[in-house]
C-alpha cells in the first residue's frame, strides 16, 4: 500500500499538503454543477480503491500529523474529549470498531490479536503497543475512547439511543468546522441540529432521525458535508474562534491558491452491538485551491458551485468574505466545458 | 427487504412450559452471529410451503455468548401459522433465517436500578437484559407473574441465578405484582420495564403515571401480532399495482407475498419503518400500532402497513 507519513502541521508554520495520490484519494463534495442543501445518506460500503471510501476507516498520510495536531489541542482543552459515564460499553464497542478495522485493512501499520477478552494492539506508526483486557477500563492507560481516538483520524461522537431520540453522550471532537462538543454533550439529536438554516421547515431532520434510530448492526452509512476553511487548520471550533476568525480577512487574489481550501467531511454512522448506540465519525479532509485545480473536472465545477451558491447557505458557512476573491481565482480554471456527473475525476 | 438475512440452523427445540418451546439457533456457514443488546429481537423468516412465516422473537439467550441465540415462543391461540408452526412443525436440524438483531427495548444506561415487570412470555426480554445487568453489575429486580407453575417458563432456573432479585407470582394462587409498593418509594434514577400481555402494560403504565414517574423512566415493549379484519384492496400510486389482503394476512405480508419489498424492522407496530403515506381509502382505518400520535391517526394520511388494516374495499398508497 505504501502510505508513507508525511510530518506537517496544521497550525503555525501550516505545511500541510496534499501529494498527488492524496489528492485523487479525496472526497470531492458535488456530483453536479451545482450545490443543493441534502441529507444524502448512502450505504457506507467500501468503495474506490485508492479515494476516502476503500475502506470504512480510513487512515491516509496525514495520519501522524492529525494525530500530534489532536494531542496539542487536547492538551490546551480538554474538554474536546468528554463522556458521561453511562457511555462506557458505547466506548468499548468504539475500541472495538476501530480497532479490528485498522489492523484487518492496514496490517502492515496496525495489528490486532484476539484471545478471549485478552486483547494485544500494536500501533507501528505512533510506537504503540498494549495488552489489555477488553471491557476492563483500569488495563488501558486511558478510557477506551480517548485510547483509542489518540490513534484514529476522525473525530468522533457516541450518540446513546432513548425515547425516541439520539443523544450526544460522549465524544472527541479535535478538528471541527466550527462547532462545540462542550456546547452541545448531552443534547439530543433534534436540539444539536438546530442552528441549519432551512432544514427544519423541510422536515429533513424527522426523516434522517427516523432513519437513525432504525440503523441496523453492519449497515454503517455515510454522506459528505463540506466547508471552506482558510489555512489548513484542523481545529476550527468556536472556542478557538478568536485564533482562526482573523485568517477569513486574510484572502487576497494573490494567495487564494495556497490559502483557501475546500474542507470536506465524510461523515458516517455505524449501529454499535453491545451498547445499541450509535458512533458518529467525522473525518475531515482538506485541498487548497491550488491543488484542486490540478483536477480539470474539479476545478470547472468548483467555480460553478461556488458561483450559483445561494448567499444564505455561503453565509452559514462563513465563506462570504472570501467567496468572490475564490471565484475570480478559478475562473482561470474553468474553460466552460461541460463536466461529467459523479465525483470522481475524468 | 430492508433487515439483513443470517442463515440458521434449528439446534435444539425444547418444550419449557405449556404451550412454550425454547428454540437454540446456530449460524450456517459462519462461526458467530452478531453482537447484540439485551432486550433486543429478531425476525425469523420460515417458509411454510408457498408462503413465508415472519414473526419477531425476542432474544432471551445472553448477549456475551453468540456462538448461538435462543428464542422462546409461546403457542398463540388462533395462530395463523407463526407460532403453530414452531410448536407443531419444526424440527431440529431445519435451516431458517433471521434477521440482524434490532433492540427496540434497550434498557436505560443512566438508571442507577432497574426495575423489570413481566408478565407470561413477555420475560423473554428480560433474559438477556437480566445478563447484561448482572454482567454490567447494576442493581436490578424482576418481578414476574404467570397463569401457573406449568405455564410458566424458566422461573425456578431465574431464581437459582438471581436469587433473592427475583420474584414469582402464579394467578392460580392468588399471587399479584405489588405494583403499588414497587412503584411507591423508589430512589431517583430507578426505571421500570414492563413486557407482558397488552393489559398488564397498560396497567403499569397508568400506574407509574398516577404515582409520578417520568414518562421516560418507564419503558415497555408489546409483543403485537396484526389482528384479522376484513379483505379489502390496496392500490400502489406508484407502481400502479393492486394487491389483495386476506382477513388474516397483514397488508405488510399481503404486499411481501405479491413480490413486493416494503421497509419493516419490528412487524410489530412500534418502530415506525414501515409507515406509508395514504393517497386515499374508500373505508375505515383501524390504527393499531403504538407509533403514530393520536393526532396522527385521526388525520387518516399515514398507515402502519404491518399491523393496522382498513374496513372497507380499497385503500391507494404512496407505493
Ligand atoms: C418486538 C416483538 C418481540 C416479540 N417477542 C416474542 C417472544 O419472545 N416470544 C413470543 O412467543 N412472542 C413474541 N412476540 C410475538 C410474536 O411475534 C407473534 O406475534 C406471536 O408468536 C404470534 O404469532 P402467530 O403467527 O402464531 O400468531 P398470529 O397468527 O399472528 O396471531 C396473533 C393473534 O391474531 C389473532 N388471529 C389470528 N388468526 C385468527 C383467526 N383465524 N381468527 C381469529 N383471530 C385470529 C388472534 O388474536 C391471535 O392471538 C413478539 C412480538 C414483537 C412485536
Ligand atoms: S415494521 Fe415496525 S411499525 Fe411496522
Amino acid at each position: 500500500m505504501g502510505l508513507m507519513f508525511k510530518d506537517e502541521t496544521y497550525r503555525g508554520d501550516f505545511t500541510f499538503a496534499n501529494s498527488p495520490a492524496a489528492i485523487r484519494h479525496f472526497p470531492f463534495p458535488f456530483h453536479e454543477d451545482k450545490y443543493m442543501y441534502a441529507v444524502n445518506i448512502e450505504p457506507h460500503v467500501p468503495g474506490r480503491k485508492g479515494t476516502a471510501y476503500e475502506f470504512p476507516i480510513d487512515i491516509d498520510e496525514h495520519y501522524l500529523a492529525d494525530m500530534r495536531d489532536r494531542a496539542i489541542t487536547l492538551a490546551e482543552d480538554p474538554l474536546r474529549c468528554q463522556s458521561l459515564p453511562h457511555m462506557l460499553a458505547a466506548e468499548w464497542d468504539l475500541v472495538e470498531l476501530l480497532m479490528t478495522s485498522m489492523a484487518r485493512d492496514y496490517p502492515e501499520h496496525f495489528s490486532l490479536t484476539r484471545d478471549g477478552d485478552q486483547w494485544h494492539w500494536i500501533n507501528r506508526p505512533m510506537k504503540i503497543e498494549d495488552k489489555f483486557t477488553f471491557g476492563n477500563v483500569a488495563t488501558l492507560p486511558l478510557r477506551p475512547m480517548e485510547y483509542i481516538t489518540r490513534q484514529c483520524q476522525g473525530d468522533f461522537c457516541l450518540l446513546d439511543q432513548r425515547d425516541g431520540d439520539l443523544w450526544m453522550d460522549a465524544g472527541i471532537v479535535t478538528s471541527q468546522a466550527d462547532w462545540s462538543l462542550d456546547f452541545d454533550i448531552g443534547m439530543s439529536f433534534k436540539e444539536w441540529h438546530a442552528p441549519v438554516p432551512m432544514a427544519h421547515e423541510i422536515g429533513i431532520f424527522d426523516r434522517a432521525l427516523k432513519f437513525l434510530l432504525a440503523m441496523q448492526i453492519g449497515h454503517p452509512v455515510r454522506r459528505l458535508n463540506w466547508t471552506m476553511t482558510i489555512n489548513p487548520r484542523l481545529d476550527t471550533a468556536p472556542e478557538t474562534y478568536p485564533k482562526w476568525g482573523i485568517d477569513r480577512t486574510t484572502v487576497t487574489p494573490e494567495n487564494v491558491g495556497d490559502k483557501v481550501h475546500l474542507r470536506v467531511e465524510l461523515q458516517a454512522l455505524w449501529r454499535l452491538p453491545r451498547s445499541n448506540a450509535i458512533v458518529f465519525s467525522i473525518r475531515g479532509y482538506l485541498l487548497k485551491m491550488r491543488e484542486l485545480v490540478t483536477i480539470p473536472k474539479w476545478s470547472r465545477r468548483m467555480h460553478r458551485v461556488l458561483k450559483t451558491l445561494p448567499p444564505e447557505i455561503a453565509a452559514y458557512k462563513g465563506l462570504s468574505r472570501y467567496q468572490q476573491t475564490t471565484i475570480d481565482w478559478l475562473s482561470k480554471y474553468d474553460d466552460g466545458q461541460p463536466t461529467s456527473l459523479g465525483f470522481f475525476p475524468d | 427487504m430492508t433487515t439483513n438475512q443470517i442463515r440458521v440452523r434449528v439446534a435444539e427445540v425444547e418444550t419449557v412450559a405449556a404451550q412454550i418451546r425454547r428454540l437454540k439457533l446456530v449460524p450456517i456457514g459462519m462461526s458467530g452471529l452478531p453482537d447484540f443488546s439485551g432486550g433486543a429481537h429478531t425476525i425469523l423468516s420460515i417458509p411454510d410451503g408457498e408462503r413465508t412465516l415472519r414473526n419477531p422473537y425476542s432474544l432471551m439467550s445472553s448477549p456475551y455468548d453468540t456462538s448461538s441465540y435462543e428464542v422462546s415462543v409461546l403457542k398463540a391461540a388462533e395462530s395463523r401459522g407463526g407460532s403453530a408452526f414452531i410448536h407443531d412443525k419444526i424440527r431440529e436440524g431445519l435451516p431458517i433465517t433471521i434477521s440482524a438483531p434490532v433492540n427496540l427495548f434497550p434498557v436505560d444506561r443512566r438508571a442507577r436500578r432497574h426495575i423489570l415487570i413481566a408478565g407470561g412470555i413477555g420475560i423473554t426480554p428480560f433474559m438477556s437484559i437480566m445478563r447484561q445487568l448482572e454482567h454490567d453489575d447494576v442493581p436490578f429486580e424482576l418481578h414476574y407473574g404467570m397463569r401457573s407453575q406449568e405455564r410458566g417458563a424458566y422461573w425456578r432456573q431465574l431464581r437459582e441465578t438471581y436469587g433473592h432479585r427475583v420474584h414469582i407470582y402464579f394467578e392460580d394462587q392468588g399471587q399479584t405484582i405489588p405494583l403499588k409498593t414497587l412503584l411507591d418509594g423508589q430512589p431517583l434514577g430507578t426505571h421500570v420495564y414492563v413486557c407482558g400481555p397488552s393489559t398488564m402494560i397498560d396497567w403499569v403504565l397508568n400506574g407509574a403515571r398516577d404515582a409520578g414517574w417520568p414518562a421516560e423512566n418507564v419503558h415497555y415493549e408489546r409483543f403485537s401480532a396484526p389482528p384479522p379484519g376484513t379483505s379489502f384492496t390496496v392500490e400502489l400510486a406508484r407502481s400502479g399495482k393492486t394487491v389483495p389482503v386476506g382477513p388474516h394476512q397483514s397488508m405488510l405480508e399481503a404486499l411481501e407475498a405479491a413480490g413486493i419489498d416494503a421497509p419493516y424492522l419490528c412487524r410489530g407496530g412500534a418502530c415506525g419503518q414501515c409507515e406509508t403515506r395514504i393517497v386515499s381509502c374508500a373505508g375505515a382505518i383501524q390504527h393499531n400500532d403504538h407509533y403514530l400520535s393520536d393526532a396522527e391517526k385521526a388525520a387518516g394520511d399515514k398507515i402502519m402497513i404491518c399491523v393496522s388494516r382498513v374496513d372497507g374495499s380499497t385503500v391507494t398508497l404512496d407505493l
